[in-house]
């Protein structure tokens, strides 16, 4: 029992699909949540660690240093057992969203500041010199510029998320990993191991697989770009 | 109204330990076409990015129109009375060349994409690339670069545009034709020029006046007469006749 090869096994997996669905549906909402947050907080922080107020850098780098050298499972059960012992408990799914968003956002703010970094600083003073303010020059001339820098380590980023949705299983959640966990150590499912988890890991492959590809062929297709008018200065020179 | 576009009374800046310019007064008349010389550190290109903060003076002021400017009126007052050319042109290179100069008009002035686009080609007849209006800014050469910035500059309608050392990153062959574009600029009484260069000739042809710097000082001023036929200083003469040849 339990053997990859069990019909017995794989038809349990199969009484259990529902079980695996909402799995995935919860990974899903939590993850596409966790980036659209970890995204804004990212930028909000890239920001503030690129610009020229000197309180909103430390503070930025406070969050930063702070996040990336504590382990996720920590900051996972104290926003979870914290809020829920002072009353506030706010439910797992939404404890993923927030736990992911924050230690992921102080990842992406580290993408946006060295994207933001790699910018000549003549773009900055070109902007500056029509009278943009440092937003806008941020909004119409910085950014757009740096997408093709941050998009894979952004996208490595999205795909981490992806999977530390499995730290939820920490506070009992009902994601893929935990529903799986659940499944093949429950009472009355119990058993088969083998197929679940191979299950589980192809759900996970599928959902991160295409993001990586979609990354590496926007990067390419950027490359291209770039190489085609580089093609045409080159014939004009 | 006063009829002084740029007024500098006593501006020092320091980087750090660097004292770069002491005590510059200086007072550009509207319209003047003003061409600033002097030998590389001697703080030219500081002096005119402190005409547009983008070095903030340490001490002393610099006015604009008659109105002093400080870090909070800054931004409207560049957008609208100062627009500048780079030495090493800084168009926005994700942007095609049309885009570049429409850019500020639309975002900053709240022109329409019509207009702004009629006006745009309209400047880049003036600097002779329309044809290029669709490319991108890598696809041209730096000649060209720079003729596509002085359009951006005009593009805005400001009544002053500051020069910093507009060829000095050009080959050979292509200097002419920015300086050609700068000469009929200069052609336009409405317009006030402060120009950084090394290019006597274009100094000698459109100058109203010419100020020489040296060591964060402006050594002496006058026109370009005076300058090229009998300047007072024998550091402006030693100079001077180093770089004509």
């Amino acid at each position: 029992m339990g053997g990859l090869f069990s019909a017995y096994a794989w038809s349990k997996v199969w009484g259990f699909r529902m079980g695996f669905l909402t799995g995935l549906g919860n990974t899903l909402l939590t993850a596409l949540l966790g980036i659209l947050l970890a995204l804004a907080l990212g930028l909000v922080f890239g920001l503030m660690e690129t610009g020229r107020i000197r309180g909103l850098r430390v503070i930025a780098g406070i969050y930063i240093e702070f996040i990336q050298n504590t382990p996720i499972l920590l900051q996972m059960c104290f926003i979870y057992y914290a809020l829920a012992f002072s009353g506030h408990s706010i439910g797992i799914v939404p404890t993923g969203i927030i736990a992911l968003g924050i230690y992921h956002g102080a990842y992406m703010a580290e993408v946006f500041h060295a994207g933001i970094g790699s910018i000549p600083k003549g773009q900055f003073e070109a902007a500056q010199s029509q009278g943009f303010t440092y937003m806008e020059s941020m909004r119409y001339v910085i950014l757009p510029q740096t997408i093709k820098i941050i998009l894979p380590p952004m996208v490595n980023q999205v795909v981490n998320l992806f999977k530390n949705t499995s730290c939820l299983y920490i506070v009992g959640g009902m994601d893929l990993i935990s529903v799986t966990y659940s499944f093949v150590t429950g009472e009355k499912t119990g058993g088969a191991y083998s197929p679940a988890y191979l299950l589980c890991g192809v759900l996970f492959f599928l959902m991160c697989y295409p993001l990586s590809r979609l990354a590496t062929s926007w990067e390419m297709r950027l490359k291209r770009k770039e190489m085609a008018a580089a093609v045409t200065a080159a014939k004009a020179a | 109204m006063s009829d002084i576009a740029i007024k500098m009374e006593m501006v020092n800046k320091s980087f750090g330990d660097l004292h770069v310019l002491k005590d510059v007064n200086l007072e550009v008349k509207k319209g003047e076409k003003l061409v600033i010389i002097g030998p590389s550190g001697s703080g030219k290109s500081t002096t005119v990015r402190c005409m547009n903060f983008l070095e903030k003076p340490t001490s002393g002021k610099v006015s604009i129109d008659g109105e002093l400017m400080t870090e909070k009126n800054c931004r409207r007052i560049i957008r609208e009375k100062i627009s500048m050319v780079f030495q090493q042109f800084n168009l926005y290179p994700h942007l095609t060349v049309l885009k570049n100069l429409t850019l500020a008009p639309m975002k900053l002035h709240g022109i329409s994409k019509g207009q702004a686009e009629e006006t745009a080609y309209h400047y880049l007849d003036v600097v002779g690339l329309r044809d290029k209006a669709d490319v991108y800014p890598i696809a041209l050469s730096g000649g060209q670069q720079q003729r596509i910035a002085i359009a951006r500059a005009l593009c805005v309608k400001t009544p002053i545009i500051l020069f910093d050392e507009p060829t000095s990153a050009l080959d050979p062959e292509t200097i002419q034709e920015v300086l050609d574009v700068m000469v009929r600029l200069a052609k336009e009484d409405n317009i006030t020029m402060v120009v950084v260069t090394h290019e006597m000739g274009f100094a000698k042809q459109v100058a109203d006046r010419i100020v020489f710097m040296e060591d964060g000082r402006i050594i002496e001023e006058g026109t370009p007469e005076h300058f090229f036929t009998h300047p007072d200083s024998p550091r402006v003469q030693e100079f001077l006749g180093k770089i004509i040849r």
